[in-house]
Formats: structure tokens, C-alpha cells, sequence
């Protein structure tokens, strides 16, 4: 080995301040891992980068934390992937531990209820924004859009979990693909 | 079983089958508070609010605030560690073998149904929160049915209006406005907590 190997300890530490740093879902991190990854620390090459939160997306699981594991993994193999993870939900664990027992303490009042309720709004409009900009990565033909229906009707009028749809929906997946092959 | 056994397996059961990051986990979250009774769904929108509003990937700043309304803070690293443990083993899995899974025509093809299916859940769940939030439409399931019922409140009308209002101006405010449409939630967020504490200081709630 000519490189000095990277520390559990600094791999737990980088993630815990890329975690803080991120404000939204994993795709909020991606700037700031190519920042600190890349640019900073030559963990990863722009191109690995990618091809990881690539593959962060198509497995499951939270984007940010899958990224992190394969970083972690890739400099101090199975552990490393540990540390990186428990590095990146560090700052949350602490953070919202402390919000939620404030907030408890002051759900009571009045006007906090009122500001939920406003915000309980906001939060609807959040998800169907959410909702559209998914559709136009998602819905890419006449058969996705038939899956997207399905599962949205399943989803409101049936008390099924949401992981049989997940399972019955990479079945159809392999299916329909397969058919399109034998038909050509 | 104890709380926490509970709480990591439900937890691990989301991280495992929620394909699509963050927002994925909000119908697991969802259909765990109806069968555990830990929380409501009202209670989940604040905790998506605040997941928002805080540093950290939302999904673990969710799963880390269900666990911690479910058992405090030992549940809300359990929880945490429930998610991100599938996580952990499949990327690990994943890396050992990544030119395969990378060149994987399975893989290609499950994900050509898990997307679509991922976007109908979250647009299941979407339309839960409208009807919880937005309409006085009760959502209810009888004991050992599979089929949802709806309820309307009585007297009230269909439609919370002052709610609608502040959804539409949000909605255009989020995407149609050229100077707000990029702007971070957490400005959304905060300006539908002034205009909610405005609202009932006014006395319209």
C-alpha cells in the first residue's frame, strides 16, 4: 500500500458533516459529496461518484445512506461502509431527537397548532410536487403509466402493506420486458 | 414483543422494500402508524414538516423521528438502524459484484416496474394527506378488510376552504412564479406556519 489507509474515524466524521450539511432528500447531498469526495478528499473519482448515487437510487433504501456505504466500502471495505452510515444518520439522530422533545413540550399551544395547520397544507402541495416531478421520470410509456394507475388505486382504496406492490410491481417489471423481447 | 424489536423490524421492512429514496418511505411510514397505532396521520405530516425544515437525508430525519414518538430516544436510533441495515447489506452485496449489477438485464427490467409503482404509492399517500388535510373525508378500514371506506364529517362540508386557498396559492408559488419555484420547502414551509398562526389569530380555523 503507497496511500495512507483512511481512518474509521475520519470516514464516520466526513459523513456526519455531509449529513449536517444536507438540507432535503439525497439528491441535496449530491453537490456537496462531489465537493468533499471528490474534489476534497480523492475518495472517489466525478464518474464513480455517479455511477454510486446512480445505483444509490436503484437500490433500495434511503439514496444518501446507500451512497455513503459504498464509499465507506470502498476505502475500508465492510466496516468502512458501517462507519460511513452511521456517520451520515449521526447528525439526524441528534438534531431531530432534541426538535421532537421540544416540539412535544410545546404541541399544547395554540398558536403551534395553527402553525401546523398551515404547514400540514404546505406539506400536501410538497408531495404532489413531489408526485409530478416522479411521474416524468417514471411514466416513460403506455405500460408504466398502467402500473403508475394500478398501484395509485391500490394504494388509496386497498389496507394492503406497500411492499406487496413493490414485489408484485419488479415482477410485472420482468414480465412485461421479457414478453417485449419473445414478441420481436 | 418489545417496542424495539417491533420498531427495527418494522423500520428494516421500509428500508428494504422502499425503492426511490426519501419520500419512498412516507406509504411504509404511513401503514405502519395504522397498524401500530404510534401515530396518526396528521402527526406524520408535522414530522415530514420538520424532516424538511432540518439538516440530514429526510428519509432518516422520518425515521428518526417516528422512532423517537414511538419509544423516545433508544427508539430513535433503533429505528434509524432498522432502515439503514438492508441498505448497508445490499450496497455491500451490490459493490462485490458491480459490473454484473450494473449490466443486470433483471435488475434493468424489475426497475422498469418498481419506478412507476414507486410514484403510485407516494401519489397514494398524496392523496391520503389531501383527504386528511384538505377535505373533511374520513378514511376508514373495517376489522379484517382489505378494502378502505370513506366517511364525510357531519356538518362540515366536503372542503377545509381556507385550506384549499393556501394550497393553491402554494401550488403556484412552487411551480409557475420564475423568483419562488427554485427557492428551498423550508421557505414554503415556514411562510404556511405564518399564515396558519395568522389564520387563527384572525380566528378563520
Amino acid at each position: 500500500m503507497k496511500e495512507k489507509k483512511t481512518s474509521l474515524w475520519t470516514l464516520f466524521w466526513m459523513f456526519a458533516k455531509m449529513g449536517a450539511m444536507t438540507f432535503g432528500g439525497g439528491y441535496a447531498m449530491l453537490p456537496i459529496l462531489q465537493r468533499e469526495v471528490v474534489e476534497g478528499k480523492h475518495w472517489a473519482s466525478e464518474e464513480e461518484l455517479m455511477d454510486y448515487f446512480a445505483i444509490g437510487q436503484c437500490t433500495p433504501g434511503i439514496i444518501a445512506v446507500n451512497t455513503a456505504t459504498f464509499i465507506g466500502q470502498k476505502q475500508r471495505g465492510i466496516l468502512g461502509g458501517v462507519m460511513s452510515t452511521l456517520g451520515v444518520v449521526f447528525p439526524s439522530v441528534v438534531i431531530i431527537s432534541i426538535l421532537a422533545g421540544l416540539i412535544t413540550n410545546f404541541s399544547h399551544l395554540v398558536w403551534v397548532q395553527n402553525a401546523f395547520a398551515g404547514i400540514q397544507v404546505c406539506v400536501c402541495v410538497l408531495i404532489f410536487n413531489a408526485v409530478v416531478k416522479l411521474l416524468k421520470k417514471s411514466v416513460v410509456d403506455k405500460r408504466t403509466a398502467g402500473i403508475f394507475l394500478v398501484v395509485l388505486a391500490g394504494g388509496v382504496f386497498l389496507d394492503i402493506s406497500p411492499a406487496w406492490f413493490v414485489i408484485a410491481a419488479a415482477v410485472v417489471g420482468i414480465i412485461l420486458k421479457n414478453l417485449e423481447v419473445k414478441g420481436k | 414483543m418489545s417496542i424495539y424489536f417491533r420498531l427495527f423490524w418494522e423500520f428494516f421492512k421500509t428500508g428494504l422494500f422502499a425503492v426511490g429514496g426519501g419520500m419512498a418511505t412516507l406509504p411504509f411510514l404511513k401503514d405502519i402508524g395504522e397498524t401500530t397505532g404510534w401515530y396518526t396521520y396528521t402527526e406524520l405530516m408535522n414530522m415530514l414538516a420538520v424532516s424538511e425544515s432540518t439538516p440530514g437525508p429526510i428519509g432518516i430525519n422520518m425515521a428518526t423521528y417516528v422512532g423517537f414518538t414511538a419509544g423516545g430516544v433508544p427508539g430513535a436510533v433503533i429505528a434509524t438502524l432498522g432502515e439503514v441495515t438492508p441498505s448497508i447489506i445490499v450496497i455491500l452485496i451490490v459493490a462485490a459484484m458491480l459490473k454484473k449489477f450494473q449490466n443486470s438485464r433483471l435488475v434493468r427490467d424489475a426497475f422498469y416496474g418498481l419506478r412507476p409503482a414507486s410514484t403510485g404509492l407516494i401519489g397514494a399517500a398524496c392523496v391520503a394527506v389531501v383527504l386528511e388535510v384538505l377535505t373533511h373525508i374520513n378514511v376508514q378500514t373495517m376489522d379484517g378488510s382489505l378494502l378502505n371506506t370513506f366517511s364525510l364529517d357531519d356538518g362540515s362540508g366536503i372542503c377545509n376552504w381556507p385550506g384549499l386557498l393556501l394550497a393553491a396559492v402554494l401550488l403556484i408559488f412552487t411551480n409557475r412564479v420564475k423568483y419562488t419555484k427554485d427557492l428551498h420547502p423550508i421557505v414554503f414551509i415556514a411562510f404556511s406556519a405564518v399564515v396558519g398562526v395568522m389564520a387563527g389569530a384572525a380566528g378563520i380555523l
